[in-house]
């Protein structure tokens, strides 16, 4: 704990040469900005090596090992679905522990998903949500990464309560199945993470934009609010009548026409 | 079976193809659009071991082949630039669209050199039939289990079909979550700074290729 505190102190003391763009939802940028960095170095030299090297075991150990914690994360996930007032999927996630745990050897197998158990993820958080407690300023978390103040709050109760493991003992056993978890839940995003890395321009603000209309999907149960866009041009062949732009014809027609540079530099390369 | 029974079947089999197939190219449904493109692209993807290889050139030909003519780059440029969109010279425009879609071919790429036993699902199409602005909603299964990945497409019905112009994955629209990069970068250097920008990260994708990505897939 005395480690975070620290860490704390410098990511705010780094914080202040920070610029920052005023986003209403992120009031603390510059130091989280910080953190987010700090995340990046500790992710760059510890977790994704031991992500990578993961990886490389069988593919039936790996999916072992996700759905043994998968299995006692449900656990969770079913109170959470009952506290949201979600009575039906509460019960079949109560469902998916028993068969898991009993005919999938302890959750290693998931058999829940063969009989049409679909699994869910719920946590305390999203349940705050259902329950109209608002998200509140965005939070980059020491390890754990992005989050609101919302969510931070409702991760401690996560940890304690939806986190059987937790009480796991001897406390050598806890903390080596919490290393293997991470690096397991690691090793499952690598390819996404390296596609961020691609997509990206900034890839804190990019990450922070997407985490929070994630989050708020996930609230929904992954009902996306429809998009919707304040200074929508419409499709591009009526621009022309609508924003009285002369030139949006020949602009309609670029991406006909630059589809071949795009495929030369790589023909090139090769 | 006489022969005139087995030549009647045949006639029968292909007029009633035609039938069918005859007005699914005249307006295909933008669900059925999106499917058959998705699908082409899985199925092309997991029968092409250049493509797993992460051979740029193949999975470029792909995508502009199967998915370029159906996604209105121009107005997704244009939504994520928001307001600065019309402060922006014709000249600006052209640019900004043109890297902006190179960066989102080259993602798109990169996430195609990753389908291995990836299946589609498609939850029903909730539009009136004659709508003209709908979404596609689905979601993708992973082969090693887990929460699947969400994956709606936005579309608007043009003079020459549905055109795609916002995607969402994992339940973040792409143009709302660009919109923030895009004005941050042009609160700093303006249009221009963002154009320069999006061409530098061209460049430097370019010059590494998608292979990057495609290395660290187990």
């Amino acid at each position: 704990m005395n480690l975070v505190i620290r860490i704390i102190v410098l990511a705010l003391a780094l914080a202040v040469g920070g610029c920052a763009t005023t986003d209403p939802r992120d009031p603390f940028e510059p130091y989280n900005r910080a953190m987010f960095t700090f995340n990046d170095k500790a992710d760059q030299f510890v977790l994704k090596p031991a992500a990578q090297a993961y990886s490389k075991l069988p593919s039936f150990v790996q999916t072992g090992v996700g759905n043994f914690f998968g299995n006692l994360w449900d656990i969770w996930t079913g109170a959470n679905n009952f506290l949201q007032g979600k009575v039906g999927d509460g019960f079949s996630d109560v469902m998916r522990v028993a068969v898991n745990t009993t005919f999938g050897i302890g959750g290693i197998f998931d058999l829940g998903s063969e009989v049409g158990l679909v699994k869910h993820k719920e946590d305390f958080g999203q349940t705050l949500g259902v329950w109209g407690v608002k998200s509140g300023p965005y939070v980059v978390l020491p390890i754990l990464g992005p989050s609101t103040l919302r969510d931070s709050a409702a991760t401690i109760v996560d940890y304690f309560a939806g986190d059987p493991w937790q009480y796991k003992f001897p406390v050598r056993w806890r903390n080596t199945g919490t290393a293997i978890r991470a690096t397991d839940q690691r090793a499952s995003v690598l390819d996404a993470v390296n596609l961020l890395e691609e997509a990206a321009l900034d890839r804190y603000v990019f990450v922070r934009d997407a985490y929070l209309q994630r989050r708020e999907s996930k609230i929904h149960d992954g009902e996306t609010k429809k998009s919707t866009y304040d200074d929508d041009v419409g499709p591009t062949p009526v621009v022309t009548e609508k924003a009285g732009e002369s030139n949006s014809v020949t602009v309609g027609n670029v991406s006909s026409q630059s589809a071949e540079p795009l495929g030369k530099t790589v023909v090139n390369k090769e | 079976m006489n022969i005139f029974k087995k030549l009647f079947a045949i006639t029968a089999f292909a007029i009633g193809t035609l039938a069918f197939i005859q007005p699914a190219l005249a307006q295909e449904a933008p669900d059925v659009l999106i499917k058959r493109i998705s699908q082409d692209v899985l199925d092309t993807a997991k029968a092409d071991k250049e493509i797993q290889g992460g051979n740029q050139r193949r999975i470029l030909e792909l995508v502009e082949a199967k998915i370029l003519p159906y996604v209105d780059f121009q107005r997704m440029t244009a939504l994520a630039a928001g307001r600065f969109w019309r402060q922006a010279t014709p000249e600006q425009q052209k640019r900004l669209t043109d890297e902006f879609r190179k960066l989102l071919v080259y993602t798109y790429s990169g996430a195609i050199a990753q389908i291995r036993d990836q299946k589609l699902e498609f939850k029903p199409l909730r539009a009136e039939p004659d709508a003209t602005d709908v979404e596609v909603r689905s979601q993708v299964l992973q082969p090693r289990g887990g929460e699947p990945i969400q994956l709606n497409y936005r579309l608007e019905k043009v003079a020459d079909g549905w055109k795609i112009y916002d995607l969402n994955v994992l339940g973040a629209w792409l143009v709302e979550t660009y919109k923030g990069s895009f004005a941050a970068e042009i609160n700093k250097g303006g249009i221009d700074g963002l154009i320069n920008t999006l061409t530098e990260k061209n460049k430097r994708l370019a010059a590494s290729g998608t292979a990057k990505g495609v290395k660290t897939a187990s």
